[in-house]
Formats: C-alpha cells, structure tokens, sequence
C-alpha cells in the first residue's frame, strides 16, 4: 500500500497552453536512458532554450508543486518520462482544462493527482499566481476543490473534477496498482480458461 | 440470439478478470509487446520487487526506436543507445522473453512486426508501452499504448487496471477520389474531430470504404487513433482478416485456424450493435491531406489555403498562433509549393510495402529535387528484403534517396536520423510537434507516402495527382 493522498497543497507554476504533447515534456533524445535519474532538469528543455520568458526558467516559480494548464495536456507519445521530468522537477499535481488519456493513467500511477478545471477558473487561477508567485494553491481531492491565496489576500475558489477511479486510487492509497493486480491471480487464472485464443480456439 | 454489444465490448467482458475497488476492471493483456525504450524501468520495478514475469510466452520483444538505420555494428557509436541495446538483451534473458534483435531478420518496428509475425490476432487485448499500438486495432483487436509502471503490471501480472471507455462508431462512406489513401482518410478525420475528440473513446472504423481498405491501409488508420484522443482504435475483422493472417508464422494452423477464424468472424460488430457516439464522413470530401501546423489536426487539403486565425473558435486561437509562429507560415498562404528540405518515407503509420510500393511507383524515372535529402526507412527487416526482391530499393537509389535499414528513424528522432535547423521535412509519419524530428525548431508536414514522394521530386508540396 502506498500513501494515501487526498490534498496538495503550494505554489504553483503557469502554463496555460493548449496541446502540450509529451515530446515537449521531454524531449526524446533524453529518453536515451535505462533510469528516469536526473529527468528533472530536462523538463520542458527545448521549449525553455526558445522562450527565455518559459515559466519553468523564471526563478519566481522554481519550487511550484502545482502545474497548471490548459487543454489536452499530455498528449502524443506514451512516455512515462513526461510525467517522471515533472514530478523529479517538483510538481505534485496538475489543474487543466483536460488530458491526453495515456498521460492521464501514467500520472496516477505515480500519485500525481491530475484534476480539470474550467477555462475562466485556470485564467482566474493564472492571474492571481502570475501577479503573485507566492500565491498558495490547495487541491482537496476529496472535496474536489480548489483554494488560491494571495498574499494580498485575493482569492480564487473552484470546484474540480476528477474521474471517480482515480480518486478511490489516490485517496486510499491503492495507486499503485501491482499489488492489486498480483492479488487478483486466482480470477486471472480461471479468466484464462475461458479466452479461447489461449486454449487453441477450442473453448 | 443477437448480441447488441460492439466488438470492443465483446473482447473486452472477454478479458475482464475482476472489478477492482476503484471501480476499474482487470483486464487480462493477450499480447504484450515491449521494446527498449520503455521497458528498462520497467524491468527494474520487477527485480526491486523480486516479482516474475507471469506469462513469458505472451510477451515478445523487438528493438526499433533507437537502432541506427545505416550501420547496426556493435558497439554503437551512441553509448547511451548501446547500453538501452544492453539491458533489453539481458533482461529478455533473464525473464525468458523471445527478443527480435538485430541479428534476427524477424526484427522491425514493432507495429509492423506484430502483424507481419501472425503475433497480432482479432479478438485480443494487446498493449505496448508505446501509443501507436492502436496500429493492432486493424486486426479487431483492442490494442492500446501504456506507460512504464503499466509495462511493469503486465509484466508481473499480464492484466492491467483499466476503466472501460465508451466506443464512437466513425463510417466513412463513399469512394475514395483518385490519390487519396488511408492516411488521408485519418488526417481527415483528425483534422474534423480535432486531436481530444476522441479522449475517453475507443474509436471503431467501418464502412463501405474501411471494408474495400487491404489491412496494410487499416494498420495506417488504426494507427494514428491516438492523434485524435482515441487511445485505440479498431476495424472488424472479415475475409480480408483472416487471408493476411493465414500461414504467417504465429499464426494457428490447421483446423485450429479453421476454429479460430469463426470465431474472429463472430466478434464483428453486428447490425445491432450499440455505440455511445456515431459521426459520418463522406469520401468524396476527403482530398490529399498535408499539415501544416504542430498538432496532427492543423492539416489542408493540399488545394487549399491556410486559414485564418480569426476562422477558429476564441479558445483555439492561442494554439493556432503559436503553430503559425512555429512553422513560420502566414494565414492564407497555399500549402501547395511550400519548399521542403528534407522527405522522410517509413514509421509504424506508413513503412510497409504497399507505402514503399507506392512511393516507389511516383518515384519511378523521377529524380529527388536539388538540396533535397530523401530518405526510404523500411518499417522491417522484412519489409526491406521483400522491396529489394521487387526492386524498389534500386528505383528510389537511382532517384536519389537513401535506401535504409529498419526501425523508427526520423519519426521521433531518438537515433542519428534528424532534422538540422529549422528544416522542413515532407513526412510519412504521424506526428508534427514542435521539435519531434529531432531539432528543437524543425518543422513537419505529415501527408501520405506518395505526397512524400512527389514532394522529394519537386522540392515542394505537390499534388501527387499533377504527377500521374
């Protein structure tokens, strides 16, 4: 049983762009690798050498647990570097407007709570972070919402969603799912018997 | 008795062990594919946890993304791709897997070589730690890309914990104009249901135009269902299914192909089938199709003119920008006569013989333009020898184009096959991200393979129709 994780709470980093593919999560020359060690630094490089201004550069936002962003994050390739360069960046959780599904499963399967917001709450949520980088952002899963403070005290309050699979799985801590699925070997086994292509068509 | 249910959710109850405490299914993996970019960790995960792999004989692996596609000699001169080479071959060793190595001329893209080996069969679950594996959906099976951890639960357990998505009919009917071929048909229907119409839906293909489509065509489909949000896609199986499989090495023999064909025929989607979403396409509105953009929905007819940013709903807009920005291309202009530098025919979408076949045949007595590189990339060391035998390697040799050996190459670049600058390449591929070929500013336009071809003989986009 891994840990149960039902808020994230911290500064979070900008990123309101649609169609984020995971290629420009990290780049796939950085997958030329038998680890995810050392992922982090490569987060988003390529967008960040061409845009000096790239949130992931601005020192303001170094430290952010939150990412946020827009429509379709993660979508493209299947890596699970993308979310590994994230997560060994610093980000615990992600607010968008909706992700690519593969990206979407390889996240709970890290505990990173990927939860969506609509569009006016993520431009509401940009502009309080972006006047104030220290603005403090909590995600309760249980609760499915979202609380922005400003140290000025202005204020963005949200409902979020998340599908209910992925939040039984992250807030009882049955994220990771292999020991679940290692469990279940006697129903895989009798499961078996009935497929006929694995009893030579003949069930 | 009728049976309402699709074929999805057919093969799917087929495959569901258990219902889990998140409400998702453990769904038993009938073919698990692997190859050595996502699957070190994977393996790492099983020998931290002292776990087997549960059902060796149901995973085979072969070595694609990283394999040079001019010398293969080993030590590779990349000392990071040599050491991926490495671990792939000792833990297929140490788990029991069947590898398809470089010395094994079985080996290839591992979309083309399940197919090609008579591994991919209608009616399984199929899953790859890759996202075309939607590719095997051709064959009516659900086959869909995971992650690392993924690859690692089916390792140990060959199921996975997965929700079930609910299933969008997409027919295209009608007949298909002169010059437009399969990769139209999906660029097509990504550029109409936009790259997360189909997040959430397994996406199946019928009509009068997927059923006339040989299955080397409904590979290319099934296979960039991903670049519309479709995480899998699929074709029922027919005739068509069953004459490709039978004989291939993998595949039953015998009576028991006889039994087993009847039943891949039975899984069909009937009359009656339900479908949470039906969309319709006509055939005859479907013209070559050339990107222009960084997602594969930013896409023209290659009659037309780019469009306006204006002409796109407010929340578009942003993205739109930032591709015209990207590609340096202007609203309005017409894709047709864009300059390429670089031609790029091969992938898991378009790297099989009926694609070099008709690359071939635009190529012939034809000559790739000046400062253009060209390059043909069989999708399999198969796929190489059976072009050799028809003669097409000579055909693109004497036009000018390199003639490479199999694997994934300048499709996403994770070899020494890559854009330089901000070269634009005319590509068989099915991606055209902000830096997929391989530099961080090169620039993409996905088309099919023989708009790929007619573009490396002009030096510019061109409608392969104006050469025939």
């Amino acid at each position: 049983m891994v840990q149960a994780i039902t808020q994230v709470t911290g500064s979070a980093v900008p990123l309101l762009l649609d169609d984020i593919d995971t290629d420009r999560i990290i780049p796939a020359r950085f997958l030329r690798c038998v680890t995810f060690d050392g992922l982090g630094e490569h987060a988003f490089e390529d967008d960040r050498i061409q845009d000096p201004a790239h949130p992931f550069n601005q020192a303001q936002f170094q430290g952010g647990k939150i990412l946020v962003a827009g429509r379709n994050f993660g979508c493209g390739s299947s890596r699970e570097h993308a979310p590994q360069a994230l997560m060994r960046w610093g980000i615990q959780a992600i607010i968008a407007e909706s992700y690519a599904e593969i990206f979407f499963g390889n996240c709970v399967s890290l505990g990173i709570p990927c939860v969506r917001a609509s569009r006016a709450n993520l431009e509401a949520l940009t502009k309080l972070i972006s006047a104030d980088p220290r603005t403090s952002v909590a995600i309760d899963l249980l609760a499915q919402t979202l609380t922005a403070q400003s140290e000025s005290g202005q204020q963005v309050k949200a409902t979020v969603e998340i599908p209910p699979g992925a939040k039984q799985s992250l807030t009882t801590g049955g994220w990771d799912f292999l020991g679940q699925l290692l469990d279940g070997e006697p129903k895989v086994r009798a499961q078996v018997a009935r497929i006929p292509y694995l009893q030579k068509f003949a069930v | 008795m009728t049976d309402s249910r699709n074929l999805f959710n057919k093969v799917w109850d087929l495959h569901a062990c258990q219902t889990l405490p998140s409400g998702q299914d453990q769904l038993f993996i009938g073919l698990h594919l692997i190859h050595e970019v996502t699957s070190p960790q994977a393996f790492a995960i099983l020998r931290e946890r002292n776990l087997k792999v549960a059902y060796p004989e149901r995973t085979v692996a072969t070595v694609d993304h990283i394999v040079p596609t001019q010398s293969t000699a080993r030590p590779f001169v990349d000392l990071l791709a040599e050491e991926m080479m490495s671990a792939i071959e000792k833990n297929c060793r140490d788990f029991g897997i069947r590898l398809f190595d470089l010395v094994d001329n079985r080996q290839g893209v591992v979309h083309i070589v399940g197919p090609e080996q008579g591994l991919t069969l209608p009616g399984m679950t199929i899953a790859c730690g890759d996202s075309h594996t939607s590719t095997h959906g051709a064959f009516g099976s659900i086959a869909f890309g995971i992650g690392t951890s993924q690859v690692a639960d089916v390792l140990a357990t060959q199921t996975l914990a997965l929700a079930r998505p609910k299933v969008r009919k997409v027919e295209v009917t009608g007949q298909l104009k002169p010059g437009v071929y399969a990769k139209d048909v999906i660029l097509h229907i990504i550029r109409k249901l936009g790259v997360q119409g189909g997040v959430g839906y397994a996406y199946e293909y019928a009509g009068d135009v997927f059923d006339r489509m040989s299955m080397e065509e409904r590979m290319t489909v099934c296979n960039m269902s991903i670049e519309g949000g479709a995480r899998c896609g699929y074709i029922n199986p027919d005739q068509t299914t069953v004459d490709y499989i039978k004989g291939r090495p993998f595949a039953p023999q015998g009576e028991e192909f006889e039994r087993a064909a009847k039943w891949w025929l039975s899984l069909a989607s009937g009359q009656e089938a339900q479908f949470d979403d039906v969309v319709v396409f006509k055939a005859e509105e479907i013209e070559p199709t050339v990107t222009w953009g960084i997602t594969p929905a930013q896409s023209v007819g290659v009659k037309e003119t780019l469009p306006t940013i204006a002409s796109f709903p407010a929340d578009d807009q942003k993205v739109i920008s930032e591709a015209f920005q990207y590609m340096d291309l202007k609203e309005g202009q017409p894709i047709q006569g864009l300059k390429i530098n670089v031609a790029f025919i091969g992938s898991c979408t378009n790297g099989r013989i009926s694609d070099l076949r008709e690359a071939a045949r635009i190529v012939k007595g034809r000559h790739v333009a000046a400062g253009v590189k060209a390059l043909v990339v069989p999708g399999s060391q198969l796929v190489r020898k059976q072009a050799m035998e028809e003669g097409l390697d000579k055909i693109f040799e004497e036009a000018g184009f390199e003639w490479r050996g199999a694997g994934c190459s300048m499709c996403l670049a994770m070899n020494p096959d890559k854009l330089q600058g901000n070269e634009v390449c005319a590509s068989s591929s099915n991606r055209n991200f902000k830096g997929r070929q391989g530099s961080p500013t090169g620039r993409t336009l996905l088309m099919s393979p023989a708009m790929v071809a007619a573009a490396a003989v002009t030096g510019a986009v061109t409608d392969v129709r104006e050469l025939e």
